[in-house]
């Protein structure tokens, strides 16, 4: 039976050493569409693609891509899948001591056993691809964010995955750059068939590409739906992150003790 | 006083709990150490099917080690001549400078001293790479790329590490023997034939080179090892690279002096 959904992740919980970082989530990316994973530092988004991409395993939970879950698979049948999985870190993560063009060649030569002619074709067409051909002889440190994160791109759908996965790829952009990749995700998304994962948290931004949201705080999925659906949104949540106000449901301090008892102002006055 | 009682409890408390965590970090560390050391043998097969991979990174650990191996060595035998000169005249025994000067060498000098230099500036080099690749999530994107950062990155730089030690030990040493000639012999005159045919009988392949040769190559294992695993530990921040680095300089230095010892009496014990 063909299973319409690429990612799906049911009840996982995760914490580093005691602290929970997610507790009891659920979600599913549908093939073939842009799918956001919003919320505020540090709630557990970068957990969730470090999970799917297999570099962790959830505490309690399953965690399937392509139907495989991903506990169940040894190192082997781990890298196996990855292949068919690009990763855009958030500052692009290139190898600095080679070209952009080996970058992207990186994976077709120690995945395939094509002859260099056709790799350098590959390599030319996905550079093409995010309008950076131009640059293949360029090194790393003579990128621009914006560019390395292009390069990077490329990287990841170098081998034509079905899952590409984008860690924060908005931050830090200019509005020109932020444009480019938004609108590249999109393009990349449609045309090569692939399904993504963004996890950012530029809501102006994501709103014009993807097809689905959720919004994770505290470790649990709080809301979720269409664009549109959020815009529309009257969760006090999802009020405040869409329009970026400073207190809410999201408090402004980190949790803390009592401020009279850090200064110790009782034993003062005793 | 109940304050200041409470404080003194409270400081004594503290430096328990961080004595304790610190020996508890330093068991952790070491088995993870030893962990790492069995994986990077474990997924050599790399290092060795791709050559081309090690022999890059023996460009950049060893070739680029040359200048300083060799100009060191050439001062370190000079200094040998002229000590040893001084020394051996005393008792009327000058002619024998090239034996002493052709086994400080081989024996101790070479070794060590190389290895030293090896560790500051490659084992330096190494731990801020990896370091370096591990915070700008370098490793991490090879391994989403399905390709294994020890066996990719790690293992090659390992073997390099260890082919290479020994190669810039017999250097060195040879441009020591080359110092120690320039200064004993071109320079106060001893005699040349003299200087040459003691060092050739003196000198034995097995006794003194060839445990030379395992000296670098324990140190290079030791060197490399302790680098790689500082870089791979790092903590992935500039602070964390910076004391990951400063860690290899120093752990790597002790080790070769202790593992020098402990060869040094398990080699040379009961010679003449």
């Amino acid at each position: 039976m063909h299973n319409d959904n690429l990612v799906e992740i049911e009840d996982v919980e995760f914490g580093y050493g005691d602290r929970p970082v997610l507790k009891g989530v659920n979600l599913t990316a549908r093939r073939g569409q842009v799918i956001a994973i919003m919320g505020s530092s540090g709630c557990g988004k970068t957990t969730l693609l470090r999970l799917i991409g297999g570099q962790i395993k959830p505490g309690r939970g399953t965690v399937r891509v392509a139907g495989q879950s991903l506990g169940e698979l040894g190192q082997a049948g781990l890298y196996r899948l990855r292949r068919k999985m690009g990763m855009l870190f958030q500052f692009g993560a290139l190898f600095t001591d080679i070209s952009v063009f080996d970058n992207v060649a990186f994976q077709l030569r120690e995945h395939t056993d094509l002859p260099e002619d056709a790799i350098r074709d590959l390599v030319l067409m996905k550079l093409h691809a995010v309008g950076l051909r131009g640059a293949s002889q360029l090194m790393p440190a003579e990128l621009s964010g914006g560019m390395a994160r292009r390069v990077a791109l490329a990287r990841a759908i170098a081998l034509d995955p079905m899952l590409v996965m984008y860690d924060e790829p908005f931050a830090g952009l200019d509005p020109i750059s932020l444009g480019i990749t938004g609108n590249l995700i999109r393009r990349l998304t449609d045309t090569l068939g692939l399904t993504s994962l963004v996890v950012t948290h530029d809501v102006q931004e994501s709103l014009k590409i993807v097809d689905y949201i959720y919004f994770v705080s505290e470790g649990v999925i709080v809301a979720e739906g269409t664009a549109a659906e959020i815009r529309a949104s009257d969760l006090p949540y999802v009020h405040q992150f869409v329009h970026g106000e400073a207190d809410g449901p999201v408090p402004f301090h980190y949790p803390a003790p009592s401020y009279a008892d850090d200064l110790r102002l009782e034993k003062q006055r005793a | 006083m109940p304050m200041t009682c409470d404080w003194k409890n409270s400081v004594l408390k503290r430096s328990i709990e961080n004595l304790g965590n610190r020996t508890l970090q330093g068991v952790w560390r070491i088995g993870f150490a030893a962990r790492f050391f069995v994986a990077v043998l474990l997924h050599s097969g790399t290092a060795f099917r791709r050559f081309g991979l090690t022999i890059r990174e023996m460009y950049f650990t060893g070739v680029l080690s040359l200048i300083i191996i060799l100009v060191s060595g050439l001062f370190v035998g000079m200094v040998l001549g002229l000590q040893g000169y001084e020394t051996l005249q005393t008792y009327g025994a000058e002619e024998a400078l090239g034996i002493l000067v052709a086994l400080s060498l081989v024996r101790e000098l070479g070794p060590v001293v190389a290895a030293l230099l090896f560790a500051s500036r490659a084992g330096s080099a190494i731990t801020a790479e990896i370091g370096l690749m591990k915070a700008t999530e370098q490793l991490s994107a090879m391994e989403m790329m399905a390709v294994d950062p020890i066996a990719r990155v790690v293992a090659p730089r390992f073997w390099a590490g260890v082919i290479s030690m020994p190669l810039l030990a017999a250097l060195f040493s040879a441009m020591g023997i080359f110092g120690g000639y320039l200064v004993g012999v071109q320079l106060i005159g001893v005699d040349e034939g003299a200087f040459w045919s003691q060092m050739k009988s003196a000198v034995d392949l097995e006794r003194d080179i060839l445990n030379g040769v395992i000296k670098s190559v324990v140190f290079g294992v030791a060197i490399t090892t302790i680098a790689l695993f500082e870089g791979y530990d790092a903590p992935p921040t500039a602070e964390g690279v910076s004391g990951a680095t400063t860690r290899t300089v120093v752990a790597s230095s002790l080790a070769v002096l202790a593992l020098d010892f402990v060869l040094t009496a398990f080699m040379f014990r009961g010679l003449n």
